[in-house]
């Protein structure tokens, strides 16, 4: 086993620390955002985007997908354009309900 | 292309603690792909001939409502008692067919037929692969189908009986009948689910990483592309389903009410429930899968075509490319659709514009590739074998069915057609005339690979003539009677709607009426079809003509460049590939078609 | 029967089987969850006004829930990486920590469904709601003992946050009672979606400590026949856990904060 190895992985832990320390703190400022008096739409909108950081770190990161195969992102993104187009898909439809308009 | 060789797994070292791996290990718990695919093809087949039979009880009691069917009367009163009083099919009874007939047909027949049969055998064959990426989860697959399969067929002898609310489950009525069918479907849905799941991520693997030397993406054969694209689909759509269905599993079990309103009344009484929950939620998740499943019930039946077609006219399949991204087009818009399953919900114009619209461009690839298929026919020196007739009637019946799609597509004319009888015949074009037929003539074409002799040409050709003209008399009328405003559903086949409006505007004529009598032979006709093939079937096995060579049809991809039926790891040398699916006729070789595998004919040197 | 690429990955892709597999296999989980996640908007959204709860959930267990799953993130890495480094021991650690804080985040979520179980909302026939824990529900005593509070109105309920009234011993003869339900699925649509997904996660939980105690004991044999493939396994299942950390990192703050 070379030296070179087993220092890149000593570095791969460290910032694998460094990014356990981050999701933590991602964490606490969630909690504390949703003890902040602002309003609902904000704090919702606070607290979504530092859980997308987090969830961008772990799986950026930890799952190694910044540095992936390209199969692997040509799943992924048609994944991701199939989740977006059922979420919003189904909430548009909801919100274009006739009779919920401008109540 | 890399050209990476491998030592196929054909070294004696290897195969010694293969040897006599007994019956149960080789029949049952095998792992080989060809035996997996034969356990799928065995029980799927028997799940189709049960679905069909729930139907022909149907079509009798749609007929002539409330007379005891006739030759299993007496069974269905022993089997389930109250509900078939004297042989004559109640109302509750007629409604678990219904349900139970789409779901078999969909989820235990047509679909494990054609990824479980077809994908698991050829898949790997023609990409030149010893086995499946995962054999064992390919094993874990078919088990997960069997389970779900025997839930499914158990749930007829429970107390109350299977469930009730149509293939589609919708909520409320689905968690409002008070039987525990529901709850059957529910886990069996769930067991299903996961075996497709399996199955899918498995295909999708072998494809991707499993390919031989040479086999670049673009020397695919066609059949191969649609399982890819189908595999896909099943992949990424299902899950929603089984998410739903976890949903309303809570609904049942838990009395949560997730898919139950506000206010929801039932018997004229109040339910007791929390209420808030949405009927709409299942309707969206329900079809999202639902959408995408239509594709994977047409796109390996047209692979399988594709490749008849290709082998019996003898010449290259015209514009496989754009086959190739057509498919890749329809499976990507596929996930955009689904709404229009639902234009009756109170959907918004916007959004019902949106799905208008994307309904629209998804026929664009489905035109594609039928055109595709039609343009290959001409100039071929065409054999007309049973294989080739099925695949050439699937042409137009698909096409009727394809066709008849578009008014539907359109929320206008949709408000109209929505649960009639309309629907029914738009879809069972395309896929009792349409991907069934794919799946004969797959079944007549592939037959002589896995027991080295043909099925009977003759009987195959009286199942052939049988099968399309009675097909075409169950189905056709269906427009007409859609037209009418004859509704889906009914168990009486719309006989009290009629007799209670007569004279009035929208009442059932009685030619309507009478077409009832003319599917019902039709149906009868049908089925008595299917006898020849069911015999050859099982007769050819010992007593088929026995094929000429390896490769009877003289075709070009791996799967006949093997012995027969295949050695257990497929091919005794890793096949390289040199060339695309589809060289026939290539002008200057001395035979009339190119295996996938055979290298360039040296060139005379001058 | 060797299939290639168990092992090596494959040139042009460059990915071995059980890697491209299990992303084939989170694909699908994502619209899974994708699915679950749509459903929970649609409900929120679609509720009628002011009947979806907040503050109902405990955030003091859900933050430490999440904390422990994010470290158990961390020791999957750290074995696996024990492995690449060939310290067999120390993976052996590293794993069996991972299994050690699954098992208690089981434990806290099943302590947290206990509480909701318990919880009840006790409807009385003049028209007041006494809301609290149930202390005592004996069959055949003709009155039960809640340790709550009485409101007026549904509504105050919807807001766990304010806990304005003091808790106290209440002895409700059951004559009283119109209706008494606890605080499981078929309360309200919220505890309904609630307990849909996390016991959905819960099982991808279980599942995980399965595969991972499987890989961790019996299946180790492997390190020492084929260490690459068994280092392959490891990176799998981890891929896999990680992915289950990323669930609840949406999970947490969607049905605990917001
Ligand atoms: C290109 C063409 C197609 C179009 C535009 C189309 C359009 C539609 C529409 C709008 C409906 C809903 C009708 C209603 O419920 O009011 C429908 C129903 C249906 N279609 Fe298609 N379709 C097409 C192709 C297919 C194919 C290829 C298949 C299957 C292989 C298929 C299978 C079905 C099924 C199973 C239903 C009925 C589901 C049910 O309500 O039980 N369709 N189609
Ligand atoms: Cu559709």
């Amino acid at each position: 086993m070379s030296d070179a190895h087993s220092e890149s992985y000593k570095n791969y832990t460290r910032k694998c620390l460094l990014i356990f320390l981050a999701v933590l703190c991602g964490t606490g400022l969630m909690v504390g955002a949703s003890f902040a008096s602002l309003a609902s739409g904000v704090r919702i909108a606070m607290i979504l985007t530092i859980a997308c950081v987090n969830a961008f770190l772990v799986a950026g990161h930890l799952m190694h997908l910044i540095s992936e195969r390209k199969m692997v992102y040509i799943v992924l993104v048609f994944t991701v354009i199939f989740f977006i187009g059922l979420m919003g898909l189904t909430i548009w439809a909801h919100a274009d309900v006739p009779h919920l308009k401008g109540v | 292309m890399h050209a990476t060789t491998q030592t196929m797994p054909h070294d004696p070292a290897h195969s010694a603690h293969h040897e006599a791996p007994g019956f149960w290990r080789s029949y049952i718990f095998s792992i080989d792909h060809k035996i997996i695919g034969i356990q799928y093809a065995i029980t799927a087949l028997a799940f189709l001939l049960f679905g069909f039979s729930l139907m022909a009880m149907m079509r009798w009691q749609i007929a002539h409502p409330g007379q005891s069917v006739p030759v299993v009367g007496p069974l269905l009163a022993t089997l389930f008692g109250d509900v078939a009083a004297k042989g004559v099919m109640s109302a509750d009874l007629y409604n678990t067919f219904g349900a139970m007939h789409g779901t078999i047909m969909v989820f235990l027949a047509v679909v494990p037929l054609l990824t479980g049969a077809f994908g698991n055998y050829l898949v790997p064959i023609q990409v030149g692969a010893c086995d499946m990426a995962f054999p064992r989860l390919n094993m874990l697959s078919y088990q997960f189908y069997f389970v779900g399969g025997i839930i499914m067929f158990s749930s007829f002898f429970i107390p109350g009986g299977a469930a009730q609310s149509g293939w589609t489950s919708y909520p409320p009525l689905s968690l409002i009948v008070p039987t525990d069918g529901q709850t059957y479907w529910l886990l069996g849905m769930v067991f299903l689910i996961t075996s497709s799941l399996l199955g899918s991520a498995n295909i999708i693997t072998t494809i991707i990483q499993l390919r031989a030397p040479g086999m670049t993406w673009l020397r695919l054969p066609f059949f191969t592309w649609a399982q890819f694209v189908a595999s896909f689909l099943l992949l990424l759509a299902f899950p929603p389903l089984e998410a739903a269905g976890v949903m309303q599993l809570m609904d049942k079990v838990t009395g949560s009410s997730l898919f139950l309103p506000t206010g929801l009344a039932v018997g004229g009484k109040v339910a007791e429930v929390a209420g808030g929950g949405s009927p709409v939620l299942w309707q969206h998740l329900f079809w999202f899968l639902a959408h995408p499943e239509v594709y994977v019930l047409i796109l390996p039946a047209l692979g399988i075509v594709a490749e008849v077609i290709a082998n019996n006219t003898r010449k290259p399949i015209w514009g496989y490319k754009s086959l190739v991204f057509a498919s890749l087009a329809l499976g990507f818009v596929s996930f955009i659709v689904w709404a229009h399953h639902m234009y009756l919900t109170g959907m918004g114009t916007t959004i019902a514009t949106f799905f208008q619209t994307t309904t629209m461009i998804i026929s664009i690839p489905s035109v594609i590739i039928l055109t595709c298929l039609l343009i290959s026919l001409w100039g071929g020196s065409i054999r007309f074998n049973t294989p080739m007739l099925f695949a050439l009637a699937f042409l137009p019946m698909f096409g009727i069915g394809g066709l008849t799609g578009l008014p539907l597509g359109f929320s206008a004319s949709d408000l109209h057609l929505h649960d009639t009888y309309y629907v029914i015949g738009h879809f069972h074009y395309v896929v009792a005339p349409g991907t069934i037929f794919g799946l004969f003539a797959g079944i007549y074409f592939w037959y002589p690979k896995l027991t080295g002799r043909f099925m009977n040409e003759f009987w195959g050709r009286v199942h052939f003539w049988g099968s399309l003209i009675f097909m075409n008399v169950v189905f056709m009328p269906m427009f007409a009677q859609g037209l009418a405003g004859m509704l889906r559903r009914m168990s009486d086949g719309g006989i009290n709607y009629s007799k209670a409006q007569v004279g009035l505007e929208g009442a059932l004529s009685p030619t309507i009426m009478e077409l009832n009598h003319v599917i019902l032979w039709g149906a009868v006709g049908l089925g008595l079809s299917q006898i020849p093939f069911i015999l050859n079937l099982f007769w050819s096995i010992k007593h088929g003509e026995k094929i000429p060579n390896d490769n009877p049809w003289d075709a070009t991809t791996l799967e006949w460049q093997t012995e027969t039926p295949p050695y257990v790891y497929n091919f005794r040398r890793e096949p390289i590939v040199y060339r695309g699916p589809y060289e026939y006729s290539v002008p200057g070789c001395d035979k009339d078609f190119l295996p996938q595998n055979q290298p360039d004919q040296p060139t005379s040197k001058p | 029967m060797d299939i290639p690429y168990t092992v090596k990955p494959r040139p042009d892709t460059g990915l071995y089987n059980a890697k491209i597999g299990m992303w084939l296999f989170l694909a699908s989980e994502v619209m899974l969850f994708g699915g679950l996640f749509s459903a929970y908007i649609f409900l929120r959204v679609g509720a009628p006004a002011g009947t979806w709860p907040h503050g109902w959930l405990n955030v003091t267990l859900g933050t430490i829930n999440t904390v422990i799953l994010a470290l158990s993130a961390i020791t999957t890495l750290l074995a696996w990486v024990a492995l690449k480094l060939n310290q067999f021991p120390r993976y052996k650690v590293f794993h069996a920590l991972t299994i050690l804080l699954a098992l208690t985040f089981l434990g806290i979520k099943s302590y947290e469904y206990r509480d909701k179980f318990l919880h009840f909302e006790v409807q009385l026939k003049d028209g007041r709601i006494a809301d609290g824990h149930m202390v005592e529900n004996k069959r055949d005593a003709d009155h039960i003992v809640l340790h709550g509070h009485y409101v007026e109105n549904r509504a105050e309920l919807m807001d766990g946050h304010t806990k304005g009234k003091e808790h106290t011993e209440l002895k409700i003869p059951r004559a009283d009672i119109k209706r008494m339900q606890n605080y499981g699925p078929a309360h309200n649509n919220f505890l309904g979606i609630y307990f849909c997904l996390t016991i959905l996660h819960a099982l991808h939980i279980l599942g995980g400590v399965l595969v991972i105690a499987y890989i961790w004991g019996p299946g180790s044999k492997m390190w020492f026949t084929d260490p690459e493939r068994y280092t392959n396994r490891v990176e799998v299942s981890g891929l896999f856990w990680h992915f289950v950390d990323l669930v609840w990192i949406f999970l947490f703050p969607v049905l605990y904060l917001t």
